[in-house]
């Protein structure tokens, strides 16, 4: 039985370079060549000289590198009369951002907790409707939701006025007509409605996987609707959180159609400013520092895309799997 | 002193009657079990005990007080979870204290009350560990403990051995039956093992279809089932049950298969009359070979399976058409292919009604 | 027995478990704390879509202005406007191609991806990225990446073709195309890690089934997977017609609607009539128009969604 040198026996012999392989591997790296193209487009232009630009082409690399159009793209690029950069939509997008990260998760996971551990009557259907309404164009709504905010700020300043006596004795500037239609505070709230379908999803599913047993255990340990909140949920969702951070951060960051409806020119966010300058028909086209400037309001994302691995993608299948 | 009393409850979830119309007394310091097949609605009704389900008719009394409408966390009571659910971002003493703490309590005392839940479930070790760190039998004990500093009248137990391993099963079984002797509260224990339940009840509630079957002592339960389903419910290997007729005269009899079963000395419940019938006669109560002698019931079966389990044996007979399991002892001699004498006595078998299917 | 609550403790909370508490205030915190999202799907998304379809039907030009009834009239001037035939014909070819392109190269490649391949997540990382890119950026690189100066045009031309001609951004006839490669460049890795995820979630039984019974791998995925990604498919579809009728900051960037109105879409008609034209109505009704378009989608897929989870 041991000398039958013909009988196949032991582990099969791999091939390593089948045709099969070569084949699968070689259209997976001409893929990737064609997704990574443009963010190679774009280090390399913005690393050059508009005369090196006028003279090679596209793809080949810099011969001789420079920062300038990044520095321009920040500091000096005009938008209409303002000539101090990106960096200034940059600070705004900050600004917007924050809050409205912050407002909108705290809102969504407070309603997902609701929908899964205290449902009362009707609450399904609310919870139904928003999710529907995520398909509706924003453009349907997005009218009413100018005089909603221009009607909110008339009805905010006589409240708002009536500290105004108190505020001038302590010599403070009294509070004149309030406006939520163009500030901050109105793109937050847009930001808080339009991200609630995914991130209420999100949260209510995720509450859902956790054992009920535990919710069950904290009510006989006599912890009310905040209390099962803080001390419970929140501790044990912390990845969750995270992926909702990364979607919100993401998707705010690159919000371009709230910023140029919600806000004014002081306060537009990056991507529009971006667009303003890139676009300007003024003057002559530099076009390494519009891809230094597109590169530089790609990079919050993209440090987030790939400091995050599969945390984003979760985020973004969170929407695709049914609730 | 009544304990526990649920009176006319019902439950519904949409159209669905879960629980209907009942009713329990649980004794101060008794040890009840809820015992049934999955979906019988036992552990909807500990729940529903506990304040976690709001009922849809009918009242809860815990202690003297009228609970009905009170938060889980007023009810006097302590629970303890199939999954453990102990809160993983906190350490054994931050789950044990939870509860104290939401109750604003002084922290000498919540110390206090945590060193002697501990000392009694000898967990001190672990005090500052988190859940993840703990073994299955460990995280159970946390669990009870939890229930534990309380210091409430009545415990609630959903399946809380179900996820342990069969050895540790037994073992916490028997410390949980010490824990009522030394604590004497209200147990109210629910269970789809009938082992727990016989071992464990003071009275066992068999429920099916959110109905309480039978609410009795494990013995009485076990020796007079009400009905045909606690009959086929309560011991294992399953009672033996044959179809047939109760026919009158001097000695009442049960014909199956045109054999006439004698059935004097068996005790009706209710005068005899005649018509369809169960009789039943479980595994343990065949008597063979030479036993069987002077036994009212007599005959003689082929063995088609053996089934050697160690402590004893279990042998799959037919006769007359009849399928039957015996039960004998462990190093049984008998193969399959064997002719066999059995017989039983007819005080042993229970007679059930076939339309009604409650005990005659 | 230390370990049994007091009496006295007892008596004090007698009567609070007996009286049953009144229906709106049980469970209030809750109802409390659900108010932002009930207000957002009744008075957002029901109300102010409510709001726009009432008012498509009044000759408002700026509000507050008195309304007037109108009945169809700003229909009727839409669909003879030429820039919203363009659109519209835009938005068609534009939402073909994007959802057979997308579902091929979705799931080609996430087919590709799941042969048990090293680096797969090299791989995968590499084709989504662009989906974590504001359109905005896509629209730009993809402009520059089309200059015919200095972009692919140029160097094809410079490698000897000197005839080749492809300037999408400046010829209306194709300029759609060329959003169409920007749109997939960034969309696409999307649907591919929903199909992963749908491949993924394939019993890996039905693999060794196939393997014993003989089935070559592409007979597999063609009668057996791709049947039963049902679900998938129709997510994956939902997802990208959704997409295609938000298309607007990837033209705003890349082409500005040019040349001309070549390349303009339903959603920037709807906001530059808006807010800028000062004609409400006509914004109002191009924006009914697409929530149509949207319904036309999504009443199937309820009825689906409906009709799944009854049987289930």
């Amino acid at each position: 039985m041991v000398d039958l040198p013909m009988e196949p026996s032991g582990p099969k012999p791999r091939v390593r370079l089948s045709r099969a392989n070569i084949m699968l591997y070689g259209i997976l790296l001409l893929v990737s060549l064609y997704y990574l193209l443009p963010l190679y487009v774009m280090v390399v232009t913005s690393l050059k000289g508009m005369p090196e630009i006028r003279m090679g082409h596209l793809f080949s690399p810099p011969m001789e590198v420079t920062f300038e159009p990044w520095v321009k793209a920040w500091s000096e690029a005009c938008t209409g009369i303002n000539c101090d950069g990106l960096s200034r939509g940059f600070w705004n997008s900050v600004r917007i951002l924050i809050p409205s990260v912050l407002v909108s998760i705290g809102v969504a996971s407070v309603s997902g907790y609701a929908l899964t551990n205290w449902r009362f009557k009707g609450s399904e259907t609310f919870f139904t409707i928003l999710i529907f309404g995520a398909f509706i164009p924003y453009q349907v709504m997005i009218y009413p939701i100018v005089i909603l905010l221009r009607e909110a700020g008339d009805l905010v300043t006589p409240i708002a006025q009536s500290a105004n006596p108190a505020l001038e004795l302590l010599g403070l500037e009294p509070f004149g007509k309030v406006r939520i239609m163009g500030s901050l505070s109105g793109l937050v709230f847009v930001h808080t409605i339009f991200g609630m379908p995914i991130l209420t999803l999100l949260f209510r599913n995720y509450f859902a996987s956790l054992p009920d047993e535990l919710f069950k255990a904290a009510r006989v340990d006599g912890a009310g609707f905040w209390g099962i909140y803080f001390r419970i949920m929140v501790p044990m969702s912390l990845p969750i959180f995270v992926v909702a951070i990364i979607l919100q951060v993401t998707g705010i960051w690159n919000d371009f159609l709230f910023g140029v409806i919600y806000t004014k020119p002081e306060i537009y966010p990056m991507t529009v400013q971006l667009n303003n300058i890139v676009n300007s028909v003024q003057g002559v086209k530099e076009y390494n520092v519009n891809m230094a400037a597109t590169l530089l309001t790609g990079l919050v994302p993209l440090i987030i895309y790939f400091a995050s691995g599969k945390l984003f993608v979760r985020g973004i299948a969170a929407g695709a799997v049914k609730g | 002193m009544t304990s526990v009393s649920i009176r006319n409850l019902d439950l519904n979830f949409g159209a669905i009657n879960v629980l209907k119309n009942l009713n329990l007394e649980i004794e101060q310091g008794e040890f009840l079990v809820l015992l049934g097949a999955s979906g019988c609605g036992k552990s909807t009704l500990l729940n529903c005990i506990a304040g976690l389900l709001d009922i849809s008719a009918g009242q809860i009394h815990i202690s003297g007080r009228n609970v009905t409408w009170a938060e889980p966390s007023e009810r006097g009571i302590g629970m303890v979870f199939q999954s453990y659910a102990l809160y993983p971002q906190m350490t054994v003493e931050g789950n044990l204290s939870f509860g104290l703490k939401n109750q604003k309590m002084a922290r000498a005392e919540i110390q206090e009350r945590v060193a002697r839940a501990a000392k009694i479930l000898q967990i001190e070790p672990l005090l500052k560990r988190k859940p993840a760190a703990l073994s299955g039998g460990q995280r159970q004990r946390v669990a009870i403990g939890r229930a534990l500093v309380r210091d409430v009248d009545v415990f609630l137990f959903d399946e809380p051995l179900s996820n342990l391993d069969a050895k540790l099963r037994t073992d916490l079984r028997v410390e949980l039956k010490r824990l009522h002797q030394q604590l004497g509260n209200t147990m109210i224990y629910v269970t789809h093992d009938q082992v727990e339940a016989m071992t464990l009840a003071d009275r066992i509630a068999i429920m099916k279809d959110g109905i309480v079957q039978q609410l009795d002592s494990p013995e009485e339960i076990y020796l007079k089932p009400c009905n045909k389903y606690v009959a086929d419910f309560i011991g294992s290997p399953a009672m033996n049950l044959f179809k047939g007729e109760i026919v009158t005269g001097d000695t009442p009899g049960f014909v199956a298969n045109g054999i006439n079963t004698g059935l004097a000395g068996y005790g009706f419940e209710r005068p005899v009359t005649g018509g369809a019938a169960w009789m039943g006669i479980r595994p343990e109560h065949i008597l063979l070979g030479q036993a069987c002698e002077g036994a009212t019931v007599q005959t003689e079966a082929l063995v088609d399976i053996v089934e050697p389990m160690g402590s004893d044996t279990l042998l799959w007979v037919h006769s007359a058409g009849q399928q039957m399991r015996v039960r004998t002892e462990g190093q049984s001699k008998i193969k399959s292919g064997d002719r066999i004498k059995l017989g039983f006595n007819a005080a042993q078998a229970h007679l059930f009604d076939a339309t009604s299917e409650m005990r005659l | 027995m230390s370990l049994i609550s007091t009496e006295t403790e007892a008596m004090h909370r007698q009567d609070r478990g007996a009286k049953k508490p009144i229906r709106l205030f049980r469970n209030l915190n809750a109802k409390v704390a659900a108010l932002p999202m009930i207000f957002t799907a009744l008075v957002i998304f029901i109300g102010c879509t409510l709001w726009t379809i009432y008012h498509s039907f009044t000759k408002s030009r700026l509000l507050p202005a008195p309304e007037k009834w109108v009945g169809l009239d700003q229909y009727e001037r839409l669909w003879s406007t030429r820039r919203w035939l363009v659109s519209i014909e835009n938005l068609v070819i534009y939402g073909a191609c994007t959802l057979v392109l997308s579902l091929v190269i979705g799931f080609t490649l996430a087919a590709l991806l799941d042969r048990k391949i090293r680096g797969e997540n090299i791989f995968r990382t590499i084709i989504l990225y662009p989906f974590a890119l504001s359109f905005i950026v896509t629209g730009l690189v993809w402009q520059w990446i089309l200059n015919p100066e200095f972009g692919i045009q140029s160097i094809v031309q410079s490698l000897g073709w000197e005839r080749f001609a492809f300037d999408p951004l400046n010829n209306g006839q194709i300029v759609i195309y060329g959003i169409l490669i920007a749109g997939i460049w960034q969309g696409s890795g999307f649907i591919m890690v929903i199909m992963l995820a749908g491949l993924r979630g394939i019993d890996q039984e039905i693999w060794k089934a196939a393997r014993v019974d003989g089935i070559p791998a592409w007979k597999t995925y063609i009668f057996i997977v791709i049947p039963m990604m049902k679900p998938v498919f129709i997510t994956a579809l939902v997802m990208i017609a959704s997409g295609i009728i938000k298309v607007y900051d990837l033209v705003v960037a890349q082409t500005s609607g040019g040349p001309g109105i070549a390349s303009e879409v339903p959603a920037k008609y709807v906001i530059e009539k808006m807010f800028e034209a000062q004609n409400l109505g006509q914004g109002f009704a191009a924006s009914t128009m697409m929530l149509v378009s949207v319904l036309v989608v999504l009443i199937p897929y309820i009825y689906l969604q409906l009709g799944g989870s009854r049987r289930g």
